[in-house]
């Protein structure tokens, strides 16, 4: 593990002491393919698990490491096995996650391009302590608890199926099915108080009310879970 | 209806049981109340789609569209651009009837008898209705460019319903000569997808950029300004420097004729020698709208906001495109979220279902070159008057790279997205 770490923060010294100009963009590049991830996982001070694990550590720890997250049974076959999180694994985990892990919950089509994956496997590295909290602002518990009602939900999801698709791929799009109900409530205030920035979702959820989040979220939560 | 399936069969039996058990109360011998869509696009499909699914086979759902293999008009710029295959944006009603048993009639539609509440399609059969939904997109009006009539389409495409057209006018401007000319005759509003004929402009110019750099494209336009001007002029400017020549109506863009045989478009007085003449007539609903009597003197069908029935018939509702509802744009995705509406509307009218507020939305997406996508998009809600737009958004000249990319991924996502949610 020590290694692993090591390693990525030689990477970055490497790039630092080659080309200032370069490390800066590649640097850059990361925290930026690292937006992709962010709708699920997060990383930083104070980052809490959500649809995904949270990544503070996530570069020299083992797989399926998280207490009291629920992993897929493929992770916690891969745990078992004794795979480690390291530039490597990472990389090819990211490639193709479906590919690498049958059966992985992570729906997420992978990077294709080998840049996106070293410059955000070296972001992951170093964001553990200085990425700014990154963390969607907490929902009032009463909020939060609301019970909703999976019919209305399936009703306003009309609007939603629209581009994240009802069968969960998520080509272009990310998938919403079978998310975890606080994850999926707390992502949505998140676009509706403007703190998340995609300008479709903020529209989506101007007009959508708490009851109407709660049965979304509700809703969205029975679909395709395994 | 010449096939007897299982479904038929058993529909007709429940039917005759009741009419044996309470001929008095069942004024028509049927059992189930009946559904016919005409046209299997953005709206008929997903309308259809969605009124058989809700209704657990409470409701019977026909749908009557010629075409047994559906190429979408959205994305068939990207085809022209080499961005994204022919054959992908293709697809099968075969979901539609199997999964959702929905009896899929490859026909065309052309009679509807009001007062009998019954379509007619091309080979004869009659269908009957409690409720028709209308979603037959648009067709061109006759003389809106001058020298042009629609049996010129196969010399000057319009390529604005897809399909072959799309693909005759991606053959065409490989084929012009080296230094060549592209022609683009703009439509006048109101017209389907308003981004689209720039959209085009900017795919035509990426791909003659690759494979013939000193070919040039001039568009007349009657229209002072169009969807995304700024982001559309800033694009060209940026990827395809003196290639584009737009000619709005102060330079003559609205005083167009077209020769078909020589191929010479007349520009204001100004002969051009086109290799390539895309001509995009003016546009009105689609023709069994005006069959049906619902369409005004514009051409297109007004409708209620609330649950999109047509204003001269409460029985027939009229989506997308052909539709005169108010602020929403014609597009694929106007017409899916119409679709949804009226089909909670219909349900509830015929089976009593719950019946929520009308909410609509849109955002229409555009690729201007390679990893450059724009987007607009916009709320609405139902008035007592219109569909009207209550918030909204556009792209921003300047936007870095990443941003740009990631609106073109995210377009390819929502087609997925969209096919899925009208085909099953």
């Amino acid at each position: 593990m020590v290694n692993d770490l090591m390693r990525a923060v030689m990477f970055l010294l490497a790039l630092t002491m080659a080309s200032p100009v370069l490390a800066e963009a590649e640097g850059d590049h990361g925290r930026n393919v690292f937006k992709k991830c962010k709708s699920c996982h997060q990383i930083g001070e104070g980052a809490t698990d959500r649809v995904g694990p949270n990544l503070n550590g996530v570069v020299g720890r083992a797989a399926g490491a998280i207490e009291g997250f629920r992993y897929s049974k493929a992770m916690i076959a891969a745990a078992k096995d004794g795979l480690v999180w390291n530039s490597d694994t990472l990389d090819a985990y990211l490639t193709k996650p479906r590919d690498y892990m049958k059966g992985t919950r992570m729906s997420f089509s992978g990077l294709k391009d080998a840049r996106d994956r070293s410059t955000v496997i070296a972001y992951l590295a170093e964001a553990s302590t200085t990425a700014a909290s990154n963390r969607d602002p907490d929902v009032a518990p009463e909020i939060l608890t609301l019970e909703g009602d999976p019919d209305y939900g399936e009703y306003l999801s009309g609007e939603c199926v629209t581009c994240h698709r009802s069968d969960g791929g998520d080509e272009g799009i990310p998938s919403i099915t079978g998310w975890d109900n606080a994850a999926f409530v707390t992502a949505l205030h998140a676009y509706k108080n403007k703190h998340r920035d995609h300008p479709v979702m903020q529209l989506a959820t101007s007009r959508l009310n708490d009851e109407e989040i709660a049965g979304l979220a509700a809703f969205f939560a029975i679909q395709q879970q395994e | 209806m010449t096939k007897l399936d299982r479904r038929t069969f058993l529909a007709a039996s429940a039917a005759g049981a009741t009419a044996l058990s309470a001929p008095m109360v069942m004024g028509a011998a049927h059992a189930k109340p009946r559904v016919v869509v005409v046209g299997g696009g953005a709206g008929g499909a997903t309308a259809a789609r969605y009124i058989a699914k809700d209704s657990k086979g409470a409701i019977d759902v026909t749908l009557i569209e010629p075409s047994r293999r559906y190429y979408t008009c959205f994305f068939s710029n990207l085809v022209i651009g080499d961005f994204v295959d022919f054959e992908s944006t293709g697809h099968s009603y075969a979901a539609l009837a199997s999964e959702y048993g929905i009896n899929v009639v490859h026909d065309m539609a052309i009679g509807v008898d009001r007062d009998a509440k019954s379509v007619t399609v091309a080979s004869g059969m009659k269908f009957d209705y409690d409720r028709l939904i209308l979603s037959p997109g648009i067709d061109f009006v006759s003389g809106s460019v001058n020298g042009w009539n629609l049996n010129d389409q196969d010399v000057m495409p319009h390529a604005y319903k897809g399909g072959t057209q799309a693909a005759l006018l991606k053959a065409q401007i490989e084929a012009m000569p080296e230094g060549g000319t592209y022609v683009m005759v703009a439509p006048p509003n109101p017209y389907r997808c308003p981004p689209g004929p720039y959209e085009r402009i900017s795919m035509v110019a990426h791909k003659l950029k690759n494979e013939n750099p000193t070919a040039k494209i001039i568009i007349a336009d009657p229209k002072p300004k169009f969807s995304k001007m700024g982001l559309f002029t800033a694009g060209w400017e940026d990827h395809y420097a003196g290639m584009v020549e737009w000619l709005g109506p102060d330079f003559g863009g609205g005083n167009v004729t077209v020769d078909p045989g020589s191929m010479m478009v007349d520009i204001d007085g100004e002969e051009v020698k086109a290799d390539v003449c895309n001509v995009i007539p003016a546009m009105k609903a689609g023709r069994i709208a005006e069959i049906a009597g619902v369409t005004n003197d514009k051409g297109w069908a007004p409708v209620n906001a609330a649950d999109m029935s047509s204003k001269m018939d409460a029985n027939i509702h009229v989506l997308g495109d052909s539709s005169q509802q108010g602020d929403m744009p014609k597009s694929g995705f106007s017409a899916n979220s119409q679709a949804k509406v009226c089909a909670m509307a219909v349900r509830g009218a015929l089976t009593g279902s719950k019946v929520f507020p009308a909410k609509f939305s849109n955002t229409c997406w555009s690729l201007i070159a390679r990893d450059d996508g724009v987007k607009v998009g916009a709320n609405y809600e139902a008035t007592d008057e219109k569909i009207a737009k209550t918030d909204g958004f556009i792209s921003q000249n300047g936007e870095d790279a990443a941003t740009r990319k990631a609106t073109y991924e995210e377009s390819i996502g929502w087609y997925a997205g969209i096919t899925s949610d009208m085909f099953g």
